[in-house]
């Protein structure tokens, strides 16, 4: 763990993009990979997209 | 691969193979099958003239005093009221029309012919930018251009098209996703190649000799001051009206994408959309294995850049047949083809390439006809899958004109609109019985 925060950080950030921003305001290197749960975590719509696959 | 995996290839495959050739032009109520004297067409999903937005209305009562229905605004709205004149949707008739979408019995539409499934498609003449019928004006200047359009254009144009034997409409497109459009909002280049295919013809016609007519004539000095001074022959005219206007080859565009998607709708278990369309109130979709049902949700206002002196208050809801260009792969599914569009639309080049990537996460297919140079030639994204837009939370791209809300006014700016998810999940659950 210590040497995670003495180290040059590159991250990867998945979802929420907020977090990719400040790190990279902050001048981390960072990439930012779009993601959400699928059909928006809603289990009736995803029985629904079982049903249909 | 599944059950309707299978379809939805046999539906994207039949949407590519069709080739939508502009044949003729005919006046709606002799060439539209199902076409009467008190029906007008509109854009979008069924709405009743009570839930109708301030365009839409506008160019109904505009439609009514064109028809020789009502003499003014004010006896075109009680008749329009009175349950006299029918409304229906513009697709419901394999028809298209930009923005308010409103057809008339006595307006000249091209006719689309799809030369590899047979039948027809059909949209009026587009009249050009600002206060126009399509956004809801009605005044003199609107209605006299409709005249001219009617008596002089049209005409001229439907001569030219016999001569040529018929315009490839796929080849246009294809070409113009070549040369910087998105077939949609971006349309220099694909009016360009339009003007060059049929020029020749329009010069060949008697139209090329012809110089008096009786409608009124329009101002053409802003393409040149010579047909301020000049008694210019209809070919020349026509040409610089087609010149001025860079959406004039936009419904013959939209019913030639009309035509695509019809060859999709039908196919047994298909998950793909095959319309999708707004009145200005409603947004709606069809899919393909479910027949001519409708899934409906309250259309959002478009985000844009605004003409000088108006904001993004007087927009409308979202409205028009348009959406067909997106339906077919090209339009905001082809933005990385067209850079260019965010002058007009907003936002940056990497933008247009963000929204053409992101549709590739919703559709079936890549197109074998249309494809995006700076992407390696790769097919732009075809076939929207409803079963991904609902797993994915990304619903299609629109780029798109925006509407004054009240009617009589016309088109106040340009942008971007989000269809409602909820019309795609009511779609799954409909698909899933």
């Amino acid at each position: 763990m210590e040497n995670l925060f003495n180290s040059e950080l590159k991250v990867i950030n998945l979802g929420l993009e907020g977090f990719a921003e400040t790190l990279k305001e902050r001048g981390t290197q960072v990439i930012h990979v779009r993601w959400q749960p699928p059909a928006m975590g809603d289990d009736d719509l995803l029985s629904l997209l079982d049903k249909l696959k | 691969m599944s059950k309707i995996d299978q379809a939805n290839q046999e539906a994207v495959k039949k949407m590519m193979m069709s080739r939508p050739v502009w044949v003729d032009i005919g006046r709606a109520k002799d060439v539209i099958p199902g076409m009467k004297d008190n029906l007008f067409l509109h854009a979008g999903p069924p709405i009743t003239w009570d839930r109708m937005s301030g365009p839409l209305k506008g160019a109904i009562i505009g439609g009514l005093i064109y028809e020789g229905k009502a003499e003014n605004a004010e006896e075109a709205e009680k008749i329009a009221e009175s349950g006299d004149i029918e409304f229906a949707p513009c697709h419901h008739y394999n028809t298209v029309g930009p923005m308010a979408g409103v057809t008339t019995p006595s307006q000249l539409v091209f006719i689309i012919k799809d030369e590899e499934w047979g039948g027809n498609t059909f949209s009026n003449m587009n009249e050009g930018y600002g206060k126009v019928l399509r956004y809801g004006a009605y005044d003199d200047e609107v209605l006299n251009r409709l005249r001219w359009l009617d008596e002089v254009y049209a005409p001229c144009l439907k001569e030219a098209v016999k001569l040529a034997k018929g315009v490839d409409m796929k080849s246009i497109i294809a070409q113009a996703l070549h040369m910087g459009d998105d077939a949609h909002n971006r349309n220099r280049a694909t009016t360009s190649l339009f003007i060059r295919t049929i020029a020749p013809f329009i010069a060949e016609t008697d139209f090329g000799k012809e110089k008096e007519y009786d409608a009124p004539r329009l101002d053409l000095s802003n393409v040149s001051e010579y047909f301020k001074n000049t008694r210019a022959s209809v070919a020349a005219e026509v040409l610089a009206f087609m010149h001025s206007n860079d959406l004039t080859s936009l419904n013959a565009i939209m019913a030639a994408c009309k035509s695509m998607a019809l060859a999709a709708h039908g196919v047994e278990n298909s998950t793909m959309v095959t319309t999708m369309a707004r009145n200005g109130t409603d947004f709606g979709i069809r899919v393909s294995s479910t027949g001519d049902k409708w899934f409906t949700a309250p259309a959002n206002v478009p985000d844009g850049l605004f003409f000088s002196g108006f904001k993004s208050s007087d927009a409308n809801r979202d409205i028009g047949d348009s959406v067909i260009t997106e339906t077919v792969g090209v339009g905001g599914f082809a933005m990385a083809a067209a850079p260019a569009i965010v002058n007009f639309i907003g936002g940056s080049p990497a933008d247009a390439f963000d929204a053409t990537n992101e549709m590739y996460e919703i559709t079936v297919a890549e197109n074998n006809n249309f494809n995006i140079p700076a992407m390696d030639f790769k097919g732009t994204p075809t076939g929207i899958d409803v079963r991904k837009v609902v797993e994915k939370n990304i619903v299609p791209r629109i780029n798109t004109g925006i509407a004054h809300k009240e009617a009589g006014i016309g088109q106040v700016g340009a942008g971007i609109v989000k269809p409602p998810m909820e019309m795609f999940v009511d779609a799954l659950k409909e698909l899933a019985k």
